[in-house]
């Protein structure tokens, strides 16, 4: 059996005294598209981060398992995670104009990437550069190639960095929030990149977002994160059609009405409990200790009312 | 846009110059009357009245500084009083010695101080070592360090010739003395600066991208605070000038600081006059190409594009 493209088991993440990933697991099968949705704070893009050994200096992370392409990503020599890194698992960030360097012109920061996981060299990386840049929707590539990022709109900026990200031809991209700083229109352009980019490369793809709607078309599999923690991962299909955890019904309610109904009103949990337990309708006694991943079909949540 | 932007600059110098003329002419003429120290004590009242009409000083102030001007817009700057040679020329014959001794100091300082900075910001033991030294380099003044360089090496070791002008050996003391300063203030500079950039999200970004840590940090990191260190060093230079001035006179280096002071001392007016006008054109000049480079380097600033 092959590896999987990413593999994350128990994994939890702390900077100091907060607990920004409590315990997530995920696995990502070769050329297999993987949604994480949560609200801000869940701990979805700490979990990336820390797949990607790209966790600010301060977080202390743990798990009993964090590998890409089956390498251990904590053990790893520098030297191997910087090969990973942008050849084996690119990655695209929330905003393209902070996430590039301003005084740098593009097709520089292209070119390093293919001079950094392809060994071309000057001219050879630089049309490399330019054909990427054509290859997701630039137009008057050569040209645009001298320019910096501030002459660019925030669509073109984010076509900027999946070309970058393309450069060492991975085989799992990881897109954290790309197209949350866009506008809606703009959204749909890169969504339907994204798209194409993968059924011509049979790429994998990690898409983390807040944007519960925005997986249907996207993602193979859905993984939910509430509070640090895998609530529920399932099919996409499924997800729509039958969430099992109260907190993707929610998610998804939230989604046909006007906010997330579910209020944290209830009685605090004691440590170790459900984390959702205060604003969830469908707490029960046993919530007071956290559900373990239970399996209801194609469907997988940490929610007691599957014991039942 | 671009051409309309570097003429501004170009006229924004021009009125720093032409308030460079009028300082340098009104602290020249501060300083007292010239004719005391150039006639001796027992001269006539005849023979001072005599001196002041042939040195031109006889005429009122306004028309004093209206003819320096004018002929110093033609470069000439007059006569010396003391040499009794054109300052134009004075100034001309020491300047390569103050340029040698300033230029050695400022890549002193930019060769030092920048790897300094770049290392400083990774933190660690790297960080400490620099703070105490940037906050020592920066609290000992320049006179010192060079009397003190002086007993060390050229005295007690006799390592290094004590003074004068001449190769290589000479130009070590002087030099190392004068870009102290500069070295300490450019590598916290480019510590504080390098912190920053080093949280910035591209650089996030270019390590997500798999490029080498020294690419991260030399290239990417570096870029981005360089216009900050540009402007401040050109600003530096100003500071090497002045401080050019007490190393000349410790080192007994032939420059245009010396001739200043000996200007100074002499009531020398159209020496003192040229050597200050002449030491702003440069800083003017410096700041100026320092505009421009940072232009080139942050396309954002508006002159380049």
């Amino acid at each position: 059996m092959t590896a999987a493209l990413l593999d994350i088991e128990r994994l939890q993440v702390r900077f100091g005294q907060t607990v920004a990933v409590a315990d997530a697991s995920l696995r990502v099968a070769k050329g297999e598209a993987v949604g994480i949705v949560g609200e801000s704070g869940s701990g979805k893009s700490a979990t990336v981060l820390a797949a990607m050994r790209l966790h600010p200096p301060g977080a202390s992370v743990t798990a009993s398992r964090l590998s890409l392409d089956g390498h251990d990503v904590r053990t790893l020599p520098d030297r191997r995670m910087a090969s990973l890194r942008g050849g084996f698992a690119a990655m695209i960030f929330q905003d393209p104009l902070t996430a590039l360097n301003p005084l740098m012109a593009v097709g520089r920061q292209i070119a390093e990437v293919v001079a950094a996981h392809r060994g071309l060299r000057g001219g050879q990386a630089r049309a490399a550069a330019i054909l990427l840049m054509e290859r997701v929707g630039i137009g008057d590539a050569a040209v645009r190639a001298h320019h910096f990022p501030h002459q660019f709109s925030g669509g073109m900026r984010q076509r900027v960095m999946i070309a970058a990200a393309l450069a060492g031809d991975p085989a799992l991209l990881i897109a954290d929030e790309p197209t949350t700083a866009l506008d809606v229109t703009v959204q749909a352009d890169i969504v339907r990149l994204i798209r194409r980019l993968r059924a011509e490369r049979d790429m994998g793809l990690v898409w983390v977002t807040h944007d519960l709607a925005l997986m249907a078309g996207i993602v193979d599999r859905v993984v939910v994160m509430y509070a640090g923690r895998v609530m529920e991962t399932a099919p996409v299909d499924a997800l729509y059609a039958a969430p099992r955890h109260p907190y993707t019904v929610a998610l998804l309610a939230s989604l046909r009405r006007d906010g997330v109904q579910a209020e944290a009103s209830g009685a605090p949990v004691p440590p170790g409990g459900c984390a959702f337990a205060p604003r969830c309708p469908a707490r029960m006694a046993r919530c007071d200790t956290a559900p373990p991943m239970l399996r209801a079909g194609g469907t997988e949540a940490a929610c007691w009312t599957l014991a039942a | 846009m671009r051409g309309r932007t570097i003429l501004l600059r170009c006229v924004q110098a021009l009125a720093v110059l032409l308030g460079v003329s009028v300082a340098s002419f009104a602290v020249a003429h501060a300083t007292g009357d010239p004719v005391t120290l150039l006639l001796s004590p027992s001269a006539s009242d005849a023979a001072r009245t005599a001196m002041r009409a042939h040195l031109g000083l006889d005429r009122p102030v306004t028309i004093q500084y209206a003819l320096f001007l004018q002929h110093a817009l033609g470069g000439d700057f007059g006569q010396s009083f003391i040499y009794r040679q054109g300052v134009a020329g004075l100034v001309l014959a020491r300047l390569p010695a103050t340029l040698i001794l300033a230029g050695s100091a400022f890549a002193i300082a930019l060769c030092v101080g920048m790897p300094l900075g770049v290392l400083a910001a990774r933190g660690g033991m790297a960080a400490a070592m620099l703070e105490l030294f940037s906050l020592a380099g920066l609290a000992v003044p320049a006179f010192w360090l060079g009397l003190m360089l002086v007993l060390l090496v050229a005295v007690e070791l006799r390592a290094l010739p004590v003074d004068g002008y001449g190769g290589l050996s000479h130009l070590v003391l002087p030099a190392l003395t004068l870009s102290l300063q500069g070295t300490a203030r450019l590598s916290r500079l480019v510590a504080s600066g390098m912190r920053g950039a080093l949280r910035a999200d591209y650089i996030r970004t270019a390590r997500a991208r798999g490029l080498s840590e020294a690419r991260v940090v030399w290239v990417h990191a570096l870029r981005n605070v360089l216009v900050p260190v540009v402007t401040m060093a050109a600003l530096e230079l100003g500071d090497l000038i002045s401080s050019a001035v007490v190393v000349e006179m410790v080192f007994a280096w032939p420059g245009i600081g010396r001739l200043a002071v000996a200007a100074l001392q002499q009531r020398d007016f159209p020496l003192l006059q040229g050597t200050v006008f002449i030491a702003g054109l440069g800083f003017v000049i410096v700041n100026l190409l320092a505009d421009l480079l940072c232009a080139r380097i942050d396309p954002r600033i508006g002159l380049a594009r």
